[in-house]
């Protein structure tokens, strides 16, 4: 089989399907599994997940407390009898409980847990004017409050930076283009052209026969470049890239051009990698490559294969419709037309 | 320009909304003529398939005169008079070489959601919902067609719209459906549901050789023009057990092949009825297969069961141990409407099929919400109903 050239040790981090397929090019070993967990321990106490575990079990904790013993708890930290509140609060604490165990958007769950925070600190705020209130328990509760509030402010911080996408994920596609691997070899080495499919790209520019300074776009106008080399070009059949050495972020990726058997076209197989820096970069970075790279490397080849097979990229945006809701205006856009 | 839109379950109201515009090079500005409402915007009418959002142009069955051309499209010219498919298909994919127009792998925006419900994408569709691509749709005064270098087909002068109009959908999906019960001399085709798909695969399945077709319905008007269509036999499922005639008629064996021109709406009698009524409005099962059930059995030892009815997502208790048992063969799909649009245009043109005479009902394009309620509710023995933008006062030689 010609891909026999290919098969090489896979890394065992990749959330590929098609695992076994992983590419020759890939210098993923550089930034191994162990330096990269130095990486995330020199910046963490603990472990991101470990940070929203354990404010996630004590958001819970402390939820079924105030869902089952409103009364006494009220009367612990001084605010007297309202157990209607101390439930709606305990709902409120497990639901950002749930949230941050959920593992998913773990930042903005423990945001929640800020604004929980701010809110209870208003609540003891008022409760301290009533008569029935104990001012020096008071006191106490709000400095507890302030303790885990700069625990969640920092948590939330950390967590927003780093949630997406995980350091150590490649992410691998592959898709059936109704093309010669030397016409896709052709269009992909001329990288100015990888803006047309890559949605998050804004422009590559050519700076060499095998330099190019990429731009990629965030919301809000703020925008990402480095510059990236060319490290292997196997004529019609590959190409393998990485970001160069002192750029702000460390991105990887490969591509295949692999003949699809009985002549049906070409299979695409790209494998890709962003290494997003800590601080500011790495979160606008996280944003331009949204919560799931993965399906977002499926559209880019998708557009690929329209551009390739049919000249042009699919879409309705610009059409007319009828006057849209709310849900409509929000939801349509360009992912989903 | 005017244009009919969704506003909610429903709900369908004409709107004023911009021209479309040339966006890609292979797009065509087609200005509409005729264009129906179809069996299957009633699903969308009804709130059965997902991804529909207010003021979507609905629309798929649609035709008119080319009034712009993209940089891309060579094969047409302002002026021609055309018919457009309702997939929209590139013509340059594995599936649309292979002549599977409805399967085109590029014409779909939002492949990405029909690969969460379906496991891949179809192609997209004009006007029927976003998860088909959300395009605008050919119910108002303009549309865009993507690929019109592939899809539009230029018809002659001398064929009135009403003759060729339904070479968009329901003409060829009929075909289809009758094509792919590959019927021998002295078979037997039992098509459940007599609208406009259900007749022209009565008509089709006669045309390609059946011995004996038999339609089944409950409106007296159907059943009638079943009759005009060619049916040799009506069943109204209302007087009759459809089981035990089918049988009766066929020495005990069964239809060699089974059509289900219904859907997934289908109205049927008893508990099982009810059954499904409940578990669709409590979004337990998106589809009430009840024709589909029956069509399958009914049919024969090793026959087919063709089905153009649309189904969208889930169905309960179908009875797979028959299909197995009986070594049923099951065929379906979205039609590829682009491989007999030519095929189907020479039948016209030579008098073997008349398709006007399904259309029961004329109106203006602002008469929209009145056509599709009609329509729903079966009122005023509608089968079909045609509006036609631009005319005052839309008439036919077929004036109910």
């Amino acid at each position: 089989m010609s891909t026999e050239s290919f098969d090489t040790p896979t890394s065992a981090r990749s959330t590929s399907e098609t695992a076994q397929y992983a590419s020759p090019y890939s210098s993923y070993s550089e930034w191994s599994q162990e330096e990269m967990e130095m990486e995330a321990r020199r910046e963490f106490p603990l472990e991101p997940r470990q940070l929203s575990n354990f404010l996630g079990w004590f958001s819970i904790g402390l939820g079924l407390a105030e869902i089952l013993a409103p009364r006494a708890l009220g009367r612990a930290i001084g605010v007297g009898d309202h157990p209607a509140i101390m439930r709606a609060l305990g709902v409120r604490e497990i639901t950002s409980g749930l949230g941050l165990l959920s593992q998913r958007a773990t930042g903005a769950w423990a945001w929640s847990r800020v604004g929980g925070d701010a809110m209870d600190l208003a609540l003891l705020g008022a409760a301290a004017r009533n008569p029935d209130a104990n001012p020096q328990r008071i006191a106490m509760a709000a400095t507890a409050v302030l303790g885990v509030a700069a625990l969640d402010v920092y948590a939330s911080r950390e967590l927003s930076g780093r949630e997406l996408p995980a350091t150590d994920e490649v992410v691998s596609q592959s898709l059936a283009i109704n093309s010669t691997p030397q016409a896709l070899y052709a269009f992909w080495r001329n990288v100015e052209n990888l803006p047309r499919f890559m949605a998050h790209l804004e422009s590559v520019t050519a700076t060499g026969d095998r330099t190019s300074h990429w731009i990629a776009k965030a919301p809000a106008g703020m925008s990402v470049e480095w510059d990236a080399e060319i490290v292997r070009d196997d004529a019609n059949e590959g190409l393998a890239w990485q970001t160069v050495e002192g750029s702000e972020i460390q991105h990887q990726g490969t591509v295949r051009f692999e003949p699809a058997r009985s002549g049906r076209g070409t299979i695409v197989r790209v494998e890709m990698r962003y290494v997003p820096p800590a601080g500011k970069v790495g979160v606008q970075l996280a944003r331009i490559l949204g919560e799931e790279p993965k399906v977002q490397i499926k559209d880019d080849l998708r557009r690929l294969k329209q551009l390739i097979e049919t000249g042009e990229v699919a879409t309705t945006l610009g059409q007319p419709t009828g006057r849209r809701s709310l849900i409509g205006r929000t939801t349509l856009g360009r992912r989903m037309q | 320009m005017k244009a009919v839109c969704w506003q909610g379950i429903g709900e369908i109201g004409v709107e004023t909304v911009p021209d479309p515009q040339i966006l890609n090079p292979r797009d065509a500005i087609i200005k509409v003529s005729s264009t129906a409402i179809c069996g299957s915007d009633l699903h969308l009418y009804g709130g059965y398939v997902p991804t529909m959002y207010r003021g979507d142009i609905l629309g798929h069955e649609f035709m008119g005169e080319v009034v712009e051309v993209g940089p891309g499209v060579t094969n047409l010219s302002v002026g021609d008079r055309v018919v457009v498919p309702f997939p929209i298909s590139c013509g340059n994919c594995y599936f649309c070489e292979k002549e599977l127009f409805s399967l085109c792998e590029n014409s779909n925006p939002n492949a990405h959601l029909a690969e969460k419900f379906w496991g891949h994408s179809p192609a997209g569709i004009f006007g029927y919902s976003h998860i088909t691509g959300g395009y605008a749709g050919g119910q108002a005064e303009y549309v865009r067609v993507p690929f019109a270098d592939v899809g539009p087909m230029k018809v002659p002068e001398s064929l009135e719209d009403e003759k060729v109009l339904f070479l968009t959908d329901v003409l060829p999906t009929g075909y289809m459906a009758a094509e792919a019960c590959d019927i021998q001399p002295g078979d037997t085709i039992a098509v459940w549901g007599c609208g406009p798909v259900g007749l022209f695969s009565i008509q089709s399945a006669k045309l390609l050789g059946a011995s004996f077709v038999i339609a089944i319905d409950r409106f007296p008007e159907r059943l009638a023009k079943a009759k005009q269509a060619g049916a040799d036999v009506t069943l109204n499922y209302e007087d009759v057990s459809v089981l035990s005639t089918l049988k009766d008629l066929t020495g005990g064996r069964g239809p060699d092949a089974c059509i289900d021109a219904v859907g997934l709406e289908a109205h049927m009698h008893g508990a099982t009825h009810i059954y499904d009524r409940v578990k669709q409005a409590m979004r337990m099962e998106s589809d009430r297969p009840g024709a589909l059930r029956e069509a399958i059995v009914a049919c024969r030892n090793g026959g087919t069961v063709s089905v153009p009815g649309v189904y969208g997502g889930l169905i309960d208790k179908l009875p797979f141990g028959a299909i197995v048992n009986k070594a049923l063969t099951i065929k379906s799909g979205q039609t590829h409407v682009h491989r007999y649009m030519r095929p189907l245009l020479e039948r016209i043109e030579n008098g073997e099929i008349d398709p006007s005479f399904i259309i029961t009902h004329r109106i203006r394009l602002d008469e929209a919400a009145l056509g599709y309620e009609v329509f729903r509710n079966k009122e005023e023995e509608c089968v079909k109903v045609v509006m036609k933008p631009g005319v005052e006062k839309p008439t036919g030689a077929h004036v109910h």
